[in-house]
């Protein structure tokens, strides 16, 4: 087999199996073959996540995490699945019973539609729509409703504040999370995932062409793994959940599979955003050198997506939580200025010619503000004396 | 009349009548949330992508949970007293069925000549984007301007000065 053969295996498998249904369902068919993987893949990646999660958090704590289930604990996903399939499905008496029930649904749903427009190899992604990237974001806002759905039906104090914080830090997020990705579509001239990773595919010598080679683009990918990271309300973002303060946040009131729906959900749309940095900023499924183009495409989309993955765990086991205002001011004051600024730097780095002088220009115009707004986030607060501790005595 | 149009038509009506017969408020936003989604997939089903991906960021997205923050921090959530029914409904009722007399003697009359129309080609992103750019800067950039306005105006609303504190 040639590594072009390995590369469009899953093609020809489709291909294969299509030829094998009538001429009348065919449509249906392929439409069922491009969804079903998408369906098996990403859910089994988040059970291999959630041990690799607890391993990694628990080599960070220095103690040994799971490690009774199989060899070294990796059979430990299962174990969870059968204990959340046959725990009770506890709803409480005075929860709104319908809405209770489809919130879960919903996220799970929302989360699952974003997978359609990240092309995971060459030539292999669901739906190649025109307005990829808006479709991507779009369906992102659907989680707001269903958090917000979860968090009001249950009829608890700590889901509703849950869900306010929840909801309050998502959409403050959401704004600098599109304005960074603003910059690759003005780059690609195109909102298609698929023209995007495309354009990236290219190499000069021996480096490819992702966009997070160039000042705008790298600044963009940082920003964008930023808001990423709040988005997924992960740590140091992590206060719509944060166990010390509000046990669980807004779905506190669900227990057995439904709780873990919600932990698929966001888990799932963890690996959409990331997946959505890769294809804007890292060149989606091509390879990182000329030499490794032989390497089929998909696997380099799960290596980087995997990579990722443990930034993410690293970043949670190492950072600590933000305090509510200082989340506020970080995505208003800092976060909102340096997108837009980045907007503008991708635009003088388009009319200027190629060479050191553009990086340079525009090295600077990012830098000196980035440093300046950081100064500000710090102006206006009071020096906090040493902390003097009294005891009973 | 396919038969994805009739259901999506029958889901967009069904999330809207219940927006206006449900009791509890945040069940009407849900209701209305529902009808604009199916909004959005009738304008998928024209192939206007980009409308329709922005009804779905803008309204599902925005003015949805906007609407539910509004109910959360003016009044209980709980069901209304008063009953479905307003005093009035008859007067109501007349004057919706007038309007939509005229809109659908409207469009009964276009859609003679609409059928000599060639079939429109797809509008890309690029052309619209290309639109609002050159062609319609003025209007886009008014509305900028006017939006501006709008939220420094409810910043000031809200913002309260408090001289006793200082």
């Amino acid at each position: 087999m040639t590594p072009e053969t390995i590369d469009r295996i899953f093609i020809i498998w489709k291909h294969w199996l299509l030829s094998y249904a009538p001429a009348g369902v065919q449509p249906l068919f392929s439409a069922l073959l491009s969804v079903v993987p998408v369906l098996a893949v990403f859910p089994l990646l988040f059970a291999i996540t959630t041990v690799l999660e607890r391993k990694g958090l628990g080599r960070i704590q220095n103690r040994y995490g799971p490690n009774r289930v199989g060899p070294y604990g990796f059979f430990q996903p299962i174990a969870d699945g059968v204990k959340s399939l046959t725990k009770e499905d506890v709803v409480p008496r005075t929860a709104d019973q319908v809405v209770h029930f489809l919130a879960p649904l919903l996220l799970v749903a929302a989360a699952f539609l974003a997978y359609a427009v990240l092309p995971v190899g060459r030539n292999m992604v669901v739906a190649n729509l025109n307005a990829g990237v808006l479709f991507f974001f779009a369906v992102g806002s659907l989680v707001e409703l269903a958090v917000f759905m979860a968090g009001w039906s249950s009829r608890n104090k700590y889901s509703l504040l849950g869900a306010m914080r929840a909801i309050a830090q998502m959409i403050s997020y959401e704004v600098p999370l599109v304005l960074a990705s603003v910059v690759v579509i003005m780059a690609a001239g195109s909102l298609s995932t698929v023209t995007i990773v495309n354009m990236q595919a290219s190499y000069t010598g021996i480096w490819p062409h992702w966009f997070v080679f160039t000042p705008w683009g790298f600044v963009g990918f940082v920003l964008f793994m930023i808001a990423a990271t709040a988005e997924a309300n992960r740590s140091p973002f992590d206060l719509p959940e944060g166990e010390s303060e509000i046990v669980a946040g807004y779905y506190i009131e669900y227990s057995g599979f439904k709780f873990a729906l919600f932990f698929l959900g966001e888990y799932l749309g963890m690996f959409a955003t990331s997946g959505m940095a890769i294809t804007l900023f890292l060149g989606g499924w091509a390879a990182p050198f000329s030499f490794l183009t032989w390497v089929p495409s998909y696997f380099w989309f799960f290596a980087k997506l995997l990579v990722l993955i443990a930034g993410f765990i690293w970043v949670r086991g190492t950072l600590p939580r933000l305090r509510m205002d200082q989340l506020m001011n970080f995505a208003w004051k800092f976060m909102l200025p340096m997108t837009l600024l980045n907007i503008f730097v991708a635009g003088a780095w388009h009319f200027m010619a190629a060479g050191s002088v553009r990086w340079l220009v525009c090295a600077v115009l990012i830098f000196a503000p980035s440093v300046l707004l950081a100064l500000g986030l710090e102006k206006g607060k009071k020096k906090i004396a040493a902390r003097t501790y009294r005891f009973a005595e | 009349m396919t038969i994805p149009f009739l259901i999506l038509a029958a889901l967009t009506i069904a999330g809207i009548a219940a927006a206006m017969y449900l009791r509890n408020l945040v069940h009407c936003i849900l209701a209305l949330t529902l009808g604009f989604a199916g909004l959005a997939a009738l304008y998928l089903q024209l192939d206007a992508q980009f409308v329709g991906f922005t009804q779905i960021l803008v309204y599902v997205g925005a003015v949805a949970i906007l609407a539910v923050f509004a109910i959360m921090m003016t009044r209980s959530a709980g069901p209304m007293a008063q009953p479905v029914f307003s005093s009035s409904w008859i007067k109501g009722g007349c004057v919706a069925g007038a309007v939509f007399a005229v809109l659908a003697w409207a469009i009964d009359r276009s859609a003679t000549s609409l059928e000599m129309l060639p079939p429109q080609p797809e509008v890309a992103v690029r052309q619209i984007g290309d639109a609002l750019m050159r062609r319609f800067v003025l209007p886009l950039e008014i509305m900028g301007l006017l939006l501006t306005a709008a939220l420094i105006g409810a910043v000031l609303i809200a913002m309260q000065e408090k001289p006793e504190m200082q």
